[in-house]
């Protein structure tokens, strides 16, 4: 029982943290202490990704199955910890100018976080779920947090409405599944879903589950909470959105698909090929015509997910190790883009239409230029970061024989380009009488998007050694 | 006699039933959040069927922390609603419209 316990000691310290923090600030000073609270937050993920980080390489198992500690979960758990830590203190500047900070809102991040750390390593349906359940309750009211405004609520009325359907259509799939494989355990469930006999109330289970996991990371069809709750949450809200959970979201699929179904591959593969086709080219398309920056980025990272898809429907290890560059990648260009984002003012008023961007390099070049590199990189333009992860990804595909979908990804990636180059011309041939915006950073943002920027140039010597860890994580995920 | 299908079409009936109290539900919110309940219920029901054919507790375990959860869940919810309701003043589905595109 305390060997068990001391593998989730990282999740027991961050949950008791998160409420002492709420008790500790409820007596002093509520709301006065909410920018201490939201850097000592950060300071404590960091410390635990660092604790994560530093654990030696071998798996384990506790509570019979339960819960999972491999090289897959720390990875994932360790991204998750420090985009979220990134995102807390980009907040605590966005929302104290704005007088708008409230003190549970690095405790409900927290307390989402350790659902995700839960989701991530979870070895049983009813971990799953509980671990999925914590994070996005807290998300609900996380975007919901400006009570006072209309967007904000209702941003977290429609997250709320359709994430509980996708928790209640995973449900149902994890129902059937218990029902038809006999245990809720995924080795349980391994052994019951073999290549080939894999029978009709197994596979309504298997589908009823994709379809959830796909509303949490928002591929197509599953998509249209997406734009809706990206353009109303307030914006740091949105940069939290579409980093960390992502990453869980997406490992968790990963986990499922590969711990509890990866021995049915070629049951799920055409599924979430199919998801992967529809969300890059609806992600690619539908952006094109957007005017409000937040949405934008919304249908960029459906997009992009449906890039991760595509490394999963390999069904390989490489496909594993790739989807997790590309996620890696992905959430670090998204930090950087928000905290240019959550710059972008004009007399004091926070703005997100996309001509706001209007010949900003004559203004501000550096900023300018750091935001050309990411917009590049976001679009996966050589010799950029972001082009090693879709190349990952696109190869995967290939070596596992889905050579239509290789294709297929290629060509989504050239339309996508069009409405980040769309970016770049407003910024350095946009018409000289439109409003720009002041330009002006706050020492921490400038810092997150120069580093930012500087990572997708200088990662392209070796990653910063990513993929050889990705390649460990993938290896303890699929079984050979 | 009652068998493991019978119990499996009643759960499926209450959830296609909730499915389509949110999608063609065009008047309030609260339906919605109750349509959000059957669909766990549905679930809870299925659950509980297999666990008793299976002879096996851990269905019946699940249930508890879907009825748990369950709670917490229409609490969040009709907190955001209030919310929402306290800006708009209405909670007509057609209301919930700010945002399009």
């Amino acid at each position: 029982m305390s060997a068990d316990l001391a593998i989730l000691l990282p999740e027991i310290f961050l949950a008791v943290y998160a409420m002492v923090a709420l008790l500790a600030a409820v007596w002093t000073g509520k709301d006065a202490v909410a920018p201490l609270l939201s850097w000592v937050t950060a300071a404590v993920f960091l410390a635990v990704a660092i604790w994560i980080a530093l654990a030696d390489g071998t798996t384990h198992v506790a509570f019979n199955g339960m819960f999972v500690d491999d090289s897959f979960a720390r990875f994932a758990k360790v991204t998750i910890l420090l985009s979220g830590a990134l995102v807390l203190v980009l907040s605590e500047g966005f929302f104290t100018r704005r007088n708008a900070l409230h003190f549970e809102y690095p405790i409900l991040i927290s307390l989402a976080v350790v659902g995700m750390m839960v989701m991530v390593s979870a070895g049983d349906l009813i971990a799953l779920y509980m671990g999925l359940e914590l994070q996005s309750l807290s998300l609900y009211v996380v975007a919901a947090i400006r009570r006072d405004h209309v967007k904000s609520t209702e941003a977290g009325l429609k997250y709320f409405t359709l994430g509980a359907l996708s928790s209640g259509l995973l449900l149902y799939g994890a129902s059937l599944t218990y029902g038809y494989a006999g245990s809720t355990e995924f080795k349980a469930i391994f052994a019951a879903a073999t290549d080939g006999h894999v029978g009709i109330g197994l596979l309504l289970g298997l589908t009823f589950l994709i379809a959830g996991l796909a509303f949490k990371v928002s591929a197509v069809p599953f998509h249209m909470w997406t734009p809706d709750v990206y353009e109303g949450s307030p914006t740091p809200v949105t940069a939290f959105f579409a980093t960390a959970p992502k990453m869980a979201a997406m490992a968790m699929f990963a986990r499922i698909m590969h711990d509890a179904f990866g021995d049915a591959v070629a049951d799920w593969q055409q599924i979430v090929a199919f998801l992967a086709v529809l969300s890059m080219y609806l992600g690619s398309i539908a952006a094109i015509g957007q005017r409000d920056i937040k949405r934008l980025m919304a249908y960029s990272s459906i997009a992009h997910m449906g890039f991760a898809l595509v490394g999963l429907a390999a069904g390989t290890e490489q496909g594993v190790q790739a989807m997790l560059i590309y996620m890696a990648i992905y959430v670090t260009m998204n930090i950087g883009t928000f905290a240019f984002i959550l710059s972008m003012e004009r007399n004091g008023q926070h703005v997100t239409r996309i001509d706001g961007l209007n010949m900003l390099s004559s203004k501000e070049p550096l900023k300018a230029l750091a935001m050309l590199v990411l917009l590049f990189s976001l679009a996966g333009v050589p010799p950029l970061v972001g082009f090693f992860g879709k190349f990952a990804v696109l190869t995967a595909a290939l070596d596992a024989g889905l050579g239509w979908l290789a294709v297929a990804g290629a060509v989504a990636s050239v339309i996508g380009a069009y409405y980040y180059l769309r970016l770049v011309y407003f910024m350095y041939f946009g018409s000289p009488e439109a409003e720009t915006v002041d330009g002006s950073m706050s020492p921490v943002q400038w810092t997150v998007l120069m580093g930012s920027a500087a990572l997708m140039v200088l990662g392209v010597i070796n990653l910063f050694g990513v993929d050889g860890m990705a390649a460990t994580a993938a290896a303890s995920l699929v079984v050979n | 006699m009652v068998e493991l299908e019978h119990f499996l079409g009643v759960a499926a009936a209450l959830f296609v039933v909730g499915i389509f109290g949110i999608f063609l539900n065009r008047k309030n919110v609260i339906i919605i959040l109750m349509s959000i309940e059957l669909v766990l219920l549905s679930v809870n029901i299925n659950l509980v069927a297999f666990s008793s054919y299976l002879g096996d507790l851990t269905g019946q375990v699940f249930t508890l922390f879907v009825m748990t959860v369950a709670a917490a869940e229409a609490a969040i919810g009709l907190a955001i609603l209030v919310c929402f309701f306290r800006n708009r003043g209405t909670i007509a589905v057609e209301d919930v419209s700010n945002m399009k595109g």
